[in-house]
């Protein structure tokens, strides 16, 4: 049991990698690529399912680490391991990427080796940036997950592919140089990349001031951008508009939120600090301006484009009100919001593969047609909204409540007005597609609802999100520990004990 | 110790030139009907021979022969192994993409190889002016073969403006090696750097070093010295620009080393702040000249000035990081650069007839192999990890800012996100669909042959390899670091030191 707890991480990443070879050399015939691909992303979902299965949750710090030299000069360790923090990121992608291939099982016929190969490299990349706990791994994880998502979309892209990959690459690779610099300036003082020595000789070691100023500028600056955080979010609309379903799904939120509380408050806490204020209201303007964005979009992709904006920056809101409950919160909404963008970006993906618009207008009436498609776009569209026992409240509460009592009332009244906003732009949303009178469309086309495999995909993850709506301690208890290090980095005793959900309201009385 | 032969010394150019004659004379001797192809295998063995005779001389001790011109050392090894590699490269994507009717394949493969002899030679020597000669025997078989296809305009045009070009650069450098003899009465290397320290701010020794690092730099073209770079990779035939854009450069950064950090090291504060300016200006010229190209050879001509750019960011490096940044650097260029050429060679055939980067529109879908492997280099170009590009800027700008030039490393950062905009233009129109009229427009399906595999599988591996597990590669720059850094002690064969002439 010892040695696969060893070698558990490196099999998560080498597994997909393996497939994408794999997916490489097979012929091109009875959708090879895609059974390949289907079964390399269970396996590895199966693999990710190890990690809280044998997950301690007394012990803060990281496990299942690895830690061995990779190159000697300058020091680069192969250093992997995973907290509470990150734990459930990794299931998360793991979860993500079966049906990733799922939704794209019909839409892509073209090339499926390119796509699925591709597809898959880019898990290995996300898993990477989860548990990479040396910056140079990491930041290595990190650009290599921008070239399989450019090229896809380029490849599969709607209208335009190469100008939105383009706007993508550019958006997210320029600003990595910047944190690239600060990596080398770090590594230049400290002489490591190593994420817990820097933490530790950070907090120690005196810097000059203005540098490290510089410095978690930079991070913050490449993790913003990857979120995205108003107003870095140029790339985004055309991205989620352009991009193959599997990849909209992923591409956005949890990369750069996940970095920013891992390496930019974990290892700047000061820093982080000075900037909160700054990053606090941005993160209202987003959620308010995505919203309202949101609510006037004509075209499903882009909706749910600056819904995403609106739902990423309420978690950029929870992160920098530097609050233990908060980042409980914005852990939880990270998770709860890939997996309900995954339901919904599966089922907009069915509707435009059989009837080749994104155009809102041209919808309406679906719901007689295709009855298990609008049950199941209800079902998440209303965990987005966060209603009360499904995935999206429980985010959502700890979220407000902790910015009502940790940082200020205006900033919590601002973002729950977005949260209004979003109920009503979702819901508005379903009404146009499903409901309403039978557009010409609906009647047009011969209605193909859901087929066996997208059902076998989409009611468990139903089932996933009403689960963690009633019974978050699951997910909460490893969170907490990942949220709480072993030294407390919020010297505000009154917030110390574990608060989950359950205790909140005794916390705060 | 028992002294080594002096042949020993220069055994992989012995056979380099062994095989080039060789080469010239049975295609003399064939008669006029005969295929010429194989005599490009019998040019690749001989490479091959050289580029494990250079490995062998790894276990002679470092010194030098024939009265302390040429040098052995872990530094000369370095750039040999990397200059046969990329000729050995060179020759096999020529022996697949030369038309079978062409008379002069016997004399471009010989031409190859005896350019690899002063590239080879250039590395080694420790005298101006054996320097000076083989930097002449590298540029005139290069002038050459940049002239290969007479029967286009565009290909003598390449020829005369090199040729012209290049000699007006030879002849700075022989000036600056004149001066450089005249303040200090030596031609050798080492004794230059024991002599200069004593005349360093004299006005001789900075004009020299001025003037030579003006023919270097044209050789390398870095900014402001690039001007012919475009024109002549526009009109040489690909293979050779596969060459002509690598080995030589290496061979000059090698050359550029030497100077710089083992002729003048006292001159540091003279010609660091230069090579900062040249940088800088390398990388923005090149990239925002790039942005604008639309045939792909010229706006990869533009690319490696850039990429010229960041080898020189390493310059501002301290002692043996920077010269091992900057040994490294060339590696990586030069497996990436080799391996981006191959592909546009096969890719747009031996005519050119569909140069632009609109041509390359859908190549993913006409042959999959070839569209990958350009998506991989354009990748490596960017500088995405995991590839040899990626670390190549790495050691480089962390030699930068070791050396305290934070600004510089981070100019030539972005500076790499403005080129992605252009590589990933190349990359993004592969990967495009294509309407069923440019697939016809297209033309056949490019086929990849055993020696172009072969030429691609090198580049792919090399690249992958020093992305994945730099450590080797870094290690032997670093033994050839430590070897500039301290140059041998003894030299002088001839003679006591001649003393410094009074200022």
């Amino acid at each position: 049991m010892n040695e696969i707890n060893q070698s558990i991480l490196t099999l998560i990443l080498l597994v997909p990698l393996a497939g994408a070879v794999l997916v490489a050399l097979v012929p091109d015939r009875f959708k090879l690529p895609n059974w390949i691909a289907l079964l390399t992303a269970l396996v590895t979902f199966g693999l990710t399912l190890h990690l809280p299965a044998h997950f301690l949750l007394g012990h803060g710090g990281f496990q299942f680490e690895v830690d061995r030299p990779w190159i000697e000069n300058p020091a680069i360790n192969y250093h992997i391991g995973v907290d509470g923090l990150s734990l459930w990121l990794v299931v998360l992608t793991g979860l993500l990427a079966p049906i990733g291939v799922v939704a794209s099982w019909n839409a892509i016929k073209e090339r499926r080796k390119v796509f699925y190969s591709l597809f898959l490299v880019q898990q290995t990349a996300m898993f990477g940036v989860f548990i990479s706990l040396d910056l140079m791994v990491y930041y290595g994880f990190w650009e290599l997950s921008l070239v399989p998502m450019a090229i896809l979309i380029a490849m599969y892209g709607r209208k335009d592919g190469p100008k939105a990959a383009m706007k993508f690459f550019l958006f997210t690779f320029v600003p990595s140089a910047p944190l690239l610099v600060a990596l080398l300036w770090l590594y230049i003082q400290t002489g490591s990349f190593d994420f817990t020595t820097l933490q530790i000789l950070i907090a120690h070691g005196s810097f000059p001031a203005g540098a490290m100023y510089w410095v978690a500028l930079a991070f913050i600056f490449a993790f913003a951008v990857k979120v995205p955080v108003f107003p870095l979010h140029g790339w985004v609309a055309d991205t989620f508009s352009e991009a193959p379903v599997a990849l909209a799904m992923v591409v956005a939120g949890k990369l750069g939120l996940y970095s920013m509380l891992r390496f930019h408050i974990g290892l700047f806490p000061e820093q982080a600090r000075a900037v909160a204020p700054w990053m606090i209201g941005l993160a209202v303007i987003g959620i308010l301006y995505g919203a309202c964005l949101a609510l006037v979009q004509r075209d499903f992709w882009r909706l749910m484009a600056f819904a995403a904006l609106s739902h990423l920056s309420l978690i950029t809101l929870a992160i920098y009100g530097m609050t233990l409950t908060g980042w409980d919160g914005a852990v939880y909404q990270i998770l709860s919001h890939g997996v309900v963008d995954g339901v919904l970006f599966l089922l907009l993906g069915v509707l435009y593969d059989q009837y080749a618009t994104s155009q809102i207008n041209a919808y309406g009436g679906l719901a007689a047609k295709l009855p298990r498609t609008a049950t199941l776009f209800v079902i998440g569209a209303l965990a987005m909204i966060g209603l009360p026992m499904l995935s999206g409240f429980v985010g959502e509460f700890l979220i407000l409540s902790s910015t009502f009592t940790g940082v200020s009332k205006g900033w919590t009244i601002a973002a729950a007005l977005g949260v209004i906003l979003g109920a009503a732009y979702m819901l508005w949303l379903v009404q146009r597609l499903f409901y309403g009178p039978e557009s010409q469309l609906a009647t047009s086309k011969p209605p193909h609802d859901l087929r066996f495999g997208q059902m076998a995909v989409l009611w468990p993850l139903a089932v996933l999100m009403l689960v963690m709506g009633l019974a978050p301690s699951l997910w909460l208890a490893s969170i907490q520990t990942g949220v709480r290090p072993p030294q407390p980095r919020i010297p505000n005793p009154s917030l110390q004990p574990a608060l989950s959900i359950t205790s909140l309201g005794e916390a705060q009385r | 110790m028992n002294p080594v032969p002096d042949i020993f010394r220069i055994l992989p150019e012995m056979i380099l030139t062994v095989t080039g004659v060789a080469v010239m004379l049975i295609d003399a001797s064939l008669p006029p009907g005969w295929a010429r192809r194989p005599l490009g295998w019998v040019a690749a063995f001989g490479t091959t021979l050289a580029l494990w005779a250079s490995l062998w001389q790894l276990s002679l001790p470092v010194g030098t022969g024939f009265y302390s011109t040429v040098e052995t050392s872990p530094f000369t090894v370095f750039f040999h192994v990397l200059i046969c590699g990329l000729v050995l490269v060179a020759l096999l994507l020529s022996l697949d993409t030369l038309p079978e009717d062409s008379h002069h394949q016997g004399e471009f493969y010989a031409l190859i190889v005896f350019g690899a002899v002063g590239m080879c030679l250039l590395t080694g020597a420790v005298e101006l002016l054996l320097v000076f000669i083989a930097l002449e025997i590298s540029s005139i078989s290069t002038y050459v073969l940049a002239g290969y296809r007479k029967d286009t305009p565009r290909g003598p045009e390449a020829a005369i403006k090199y040729f012209l070009l290049g000699s007006f650069a030879t002849g700075f450098l022989l000036y600056g090696i004149a001066l450089a003899f005249g303040a200090t009465g030596t031609t050798q290397i080492y004794e230059i750097a024991h002599l200069a320290p004593a005349a360093e701010n004299h006005g001789l020794v900075l004009a020299a070093l001025a003037l030579m690092l003006v023919g270097i730099l044209f050789k390398v073209s870095a900014a402001p010295f690039h001007v012919w770079t475009p024109d002549v990779y526009e009109g040489s035939p690909t293979p050779v620009v596969a060459l002509m854009s690598t080995a030589p450069k290496a061979a000059a950064f090698a050359l550029l080393l030497r100077v710089v950090y083992e002729m003048f090291p006292t001159l540091h504060s003279t010609w660091t702040p230069l090579l900062w300016v040249i940088a800088v200006l390398s990388m923005t010229v090149g990239n925002l000249a790039a942005l604008r190209q639309e045939n792909v050879k010229r706006m990869l001509a533009y690319s490696s000035i850039a990429h010229a750019g960041y080898l020189l960011a390493a310059f501002a490096g301290l002692g043996s990081s920077g010269i091992a940044a900057a040994s490294f650097y060339t590696a990586a260029y030069a497996a990436m650069n080799v391996g981006i050429f191959a592909v546009i060679t096969v890719a747009s055939g031996y005519d050119e007839k569909r140069p632009m980067v609109s041509d390359f529109r859908g190549l993913i879908y006409r042959s999959p192999l070839l569209g990958s492997l350009l998506i991989f280099f354009l990748v490596s170009l960017v500088g995405i990890p995991f590839t040899g590009g990626f670390f190549g800027k790495f050691y480089s700008f962390t030699a930068a800012v070791g050396g305290g030039a934070v600004w510089l490393a981070i100019i030539g950062l972005l500076n790499s996100g403005l080129a992605a905009a252009y590589y990933l233009r190349l990359a993004l129109a592969a990967a495009q669909h294509q309407t069923a009229k440019e697939a016809k427009d297209a033309g056949p399906t490019p086929q990849v042959g055993i020696a172009v595999g072969a030429a691609l599988a090198f580049a792919v591996v090399a690249t992958l390899i020093l992305g994945i597990k730099p450590s080797e590669v870094l290690r032997a720059a670093e033994a050839g670091a430590h070897v500039l850094e301290a140059p041998p002690a003894q030299t002088t064969v001839y003679g006591p030191v001649i003393s410094p002439p009074a200022p």
